[in-house]
């Protein structure tokens, strides 16, 4: 690792974030009617919506409203469920996510979940399995992978003494922006986010607010949250799901201040019963 | 909301254009080696029972069902019946059970319930190793000093009944006996039945003890009234366990029971097990004589696959009636 | 009041009792070690490390042979019983759902209930009749037939204990399924894997009644694997049941390695899934 690489993180923090798309640019994902079963259980109703790409698009609702199911689809990890289907169409650019090849897709499409989950590896070989799986990179630029990463995380400071050190060894929200790092690795196109926040504090929390300001300049965020002061933070759009339907969709202007749907407007106001 | 004029792909997500990918990769490889390590371990358990099946066939088609019922042990005249082993088998085992599950429930009872955490997972420890004291240990230890002890401790016994002692006690004592068979047993079970049913007694739930506490029972009273029962099917499935184990154990027996093929009413009388016999005579034996100790293995097989597909079922009741609260 | 002072009394005694019966297994424990170690090790030599057993009557025999025996016979087991146990083991606990994988589990139960002598059985049955020869190849079959079951349960209690979202985290990097398991499952409960294997090990090296009419026993050297062995156990249960005092010397001897081995596995294996406690916290 070359010393003279060692930006000072805080200086990227303070790039502002990339205005949104102009309008008419073709959309990250593309979600078109999209059916999801738990067996017969029906868990999405028909979502039709579209993702821009450099932008931080946050979904919004009640528990068991199909906001995770709807996050899981776009890269297809539902499927390790036995028993699950879906119908319809979601496009990644112009191809069918639900008929590429699943590896590839999950590679392009990266995810982190609610509770960190590191690999009982050290940090490094945590940040290294990715690109190592995906043969992507040969073993001398790895060491510059793994900092770019980590950087792109905000861990670098904090860990490039400790590399070789067991992922267990870090604090919960280091964890979570350990694997923020590990899926940032593999040059994902689309980053899925599922209540990254819900078990860290409100200090950690905050670390991995800030930093997806940065990684939207490039890569695509999916948020899913149900901490709506985040989703009004953070995001540049905003999607309320309800009952498995995805009830509006609108820039994150639109929906925490105006919401045209009197479900939501229940919802970000807390009458929500 | 739901446009029905949308394309609707095919549901299942794996199309035919992955499927050749699929079958070439790692993926469908691994699966298939793992499955047919799953396959052949099937194959060898019908195997087991097909070789079973086979050679005793001979023994089958001579004596028939009779070979369970009939006492005689004849290799010169070639005249076999399963009885005296049967009747070993079972008693020896009975009679470790009744050593042994008191004690064992008794021991399980302290750890679970009385012993401070730390100290009882160190005796637990302790108790697993005794668990893994190979049975040959065991036997090694009966001949040299188990049956030694006995021929002090037990003729005192004996004379304290005078000239007319009840039927388990009657007749000559060298030692080696069904006796000797049965204490040696419970040694090798107790550990069983004290592990499993520590951990039984330990998924019984909290608050059923604090409510029994709370309504003034004494910790035993406790423990004995409502934990016990609670526990009830746990335990006995750990009996199950336990008496499967010794049915089919054979290098202890074989050393200290006296190895004597007939019926005997008394426990101080030399007796003999399935195991012991098979033991014994395996390697020297042919024709039939071959044949009748492998059907005598097909007893003993059947005999534990009973009992453990008993004590299955009852763990298996007490843990979903558990899963269920 | 009497009731009350009944039910106290009730009370400790009983308490009382089960600590005794706790007292007395652990102590058992100790009494059995305590005496092969003051019996067995005083038979210790380097001979018996070295030498061939003598003709009785000459002083001086050891059981070189039966150690090199019972290390044959065990890794033949490991060879076959680990590998099919453990491929059978992940397939259930990662690939195998509904009732292929009830079938699995109870012909697995059934398998491990077999009592030992049974298993003997069939594989003289198997390799003995057909080879028409006992050999270490046999016992070593035996055995591992033994291995297969608890190998199985082992693997897949361990692999199942490792959480659902480090599968997740490895496939939503675009790992597949197999890989999955390979880099992240394996690794991730590999303590437990091993010390599974060892406990394993050391339960059959103990076995004694499978070896019985299968690897046989031999006075001499047995080399290769197609002729009759001494092993351990064996030598220890024919020469316990032989009229010659030396012999039981010996046997004492025999039974205390035999007992030190199994008990240092034992303890190793567990210390290594203890000490490894700090995946399962996180």
């Amino acid at each position: 690792m070359s010393p003279d690489a060692i930006n000072d993180i805080s200086k990227e923090a303070s790039v502002a974030p990339k205005p949104p798309q102009p309008a008419g640019d073709a959309p990250k994902l593309r979600s078109t009617n999209l059916n999801f079963f738990y067996g017969a259980f029906q868990a999405l109703h028909g979502i039709s919506l579209d993702v821009n790409a450099n932008q931080v698009t946050a979904f919004i609702g009640p528990s068991g409203c199909g906001k995770s199911t709807f996050l899981r689809t776009l890269n297809r990890m539902n499927e390790t469920i036995k028993g699950t289907r879906a119908e319809g169409k979601i496009l990644l650019d112009s191809e069918n996510i639900l008929e590429m090849e699943v590896s590839n897709l999950r590679r392009r499409v990266g995810m982190v979940f609610q509770r960190p989950n590191p690999f009982p590896k050290s940090i490094f070989d945590n940040i290294a399995y990715g690109p190592r799986i995906n043969g992507m990179g040969s073993r001398s630029d790895m060491a510059d992978r793994v900092e770019r990463s980590l950087r792109r995380a905000a861990l670098w400071d904090e860990v490039k003494d400790k590399l070789h050190k067991s992922a267990f060894d870090l604090s919960g929200g280091q964890q979570q922006r350990l694997c923020i790092a590990r899926a940032l690795a593999v040059d994902p196109e689309v980053l899925l986010l599922d209540e990254p926040c819900s078990a860290l504090d409100p200090i950690a929390t905050a670390k991995i607010e800030d930093l997806l300001f940065n990684i939207k300049n490039n890569c695509t965020v999916v948020i899913v949250t149900h901490n709506m002061q985040q989703a009004a933070r953070i995001a540049d759009h905003t999607g309320f799901f309800l009952m498995g339907k995805l009830m509006e969709f609108d820039t994150a202007e639109v929906i925490f201040k105006n919401p045209r749907v009197k479900a939501t407007e229940d919802y970000i106001t807390g009458r929500f019963g | 909301m739901a446009s029905s004029a949308a394309t609707v792909t095919p549901a299942r997500p794996r199309g035919r254009a992955s499927l050749l990918q699929r079958a070439f990769s790692g993926d469908a490889l691994a699966r298939a080696l793992t499955f047919l390590a799953a396959a052949t371990l099937i194959v060898i358990t019908a195997l087991l029972v097909y070789e079973l099946w086979l050679g005793s066939g001979e023994s089958r088609a001579k004596f028939g069902f009779h070979f369970l019922a009939s006492s005689t042990w004849n290799p010169v005249t070639e005249d076999f019946g399963a009885l005296p082993f049967i009747f070993g088998t079972v008693v020896t085992s009975a009679l470790a059970l009744l050593i042994a599950v008191p004690f064992g429930v008794g021991a399980a009872i302290f750890l679970a319930e009385l012993a401070p955490p730390k100290l009882s997972d160190g005796m637990t420890f302790l108790i697993e190793l005794l668990a893994a004291v190979p049975s040959v240990i065991f036997g090694l230890i009966g001949i040299f000093v188990l049956v030694p002890a006995l021929l002090v401790i037990v003729p005192p016994i004996k004379d304290a009944f005078g000239d007319n002692p009840p039927f388990f006690l009657s007749g000559p004592f060298y030692g080696v006996s069904i006796l000797a068979a049965g204490v040696v047993l419970s040694i090798m079970i107790a550990p069983f039945i004290i592990s499993v049913s520590r951990e039984v007694l330990l998924a019984v739930p909290r608050d059923l003890r604090e409510a029994a506490l709370a309504l003034g029972a004494t910790r035993w009273e406790t423990t004995w009234q409502v934990v016990v029962p609670y526990a009830r099917r746990g335990i006995m499935g750990s009996v199950f366990l336990a008496l499967a184990r010794s049915l089919g154990e054979t290098m202890a027996v074989t050393m200290v029971v006296g190895n004597n093929p007939h019926i005997v009413r008394s426990l101080l009388a030399s007796g003999y097990s399935i195991a012991a016999i098979i033991a014994n005579e395996f390697a020297e034996a042919s024709g039939v004589h071959k044949s009748a100790l492998i059907e005598l293995g097909l007893v003993l097989f059947a005999l534990t696959i009973v009992l453990n597909g008993a004590a299955r079922l009852l763990i298996l009741a007490t843990a979903q009636k558990g899963a269920s609260r | 009041m009497k009731l009350s002072f009944r039910r106290k009394a009730v009370n400790g005694v009983m308490l009382c009792l089960t600590g005794v019966c706790t007292v007395v297994a652990v102590g058992l424990l100790f009494f059995i070690l305590g005496y092969l170690l003051v019996q067995g090790g005083a038979s210790l030599s380097w001979n018996f490390f070295t030498k061939l057993p003598t003709p009785v009557g000459e002083m001086g025999g050891g059981m070189a042979n039966a150690l090199v025996g019972s290390a044959k016979v065990l890794l033949i087991a490991t060879c076959l019983g680990v590998p099919i146990g453990f491929l059978a083991g992940v397939y259930l606990a990662e690939y195998a759902g509904g009732a292929f994988a009830s079938v699995i589990r109870f012909i697995t139960d059934l398998l491990n209930g077999v009592p030992s002598i049974v298993v003997g059985i069939f594989a003289y049955t198997i390799i003995v009749a057909t080879t028409k020869q006992y050999s270490t190849l046999a016992g070593g079959c035996a055995l591992g037939v033994m291995m297969i079951p608890i190998a199985l349960r082992s693997t897949e209690e361990f692999l199942r204990s490792v959480p659902g979202s480090l599968r997740e985290g490895a496939m939503a990097l675009g790992a597949t399924k197999s890989r999955t398991i390979v880099s992240v499952v394996i690794p991730a409960a590999i303590r437990g894997l091993i010390s599974g294997m060892m406990l394993n090990l050391a339960r059959v090296a103990g076995e004694t009644a499978p070896l019985l009419f299968t690897a046989l026993d031999n006075r001499f050297w047995s080399p290769g694997l197609n002729q009759p062995t001494a092993t351990l156990p064996v030598v220890i249960y024919n020469y316990a049941t032989s009229p010659y005092p030396e012999l039981h010397q010996l046997a004492w001897a025999a039974g205390f390695v035999l007992l030190a081995m199994v008990l240092i596995i034992n303890i190793t294996a567990r210390s290594i899934v203890a000490s490894g406690f700090s995946h399962k916290t996180r």
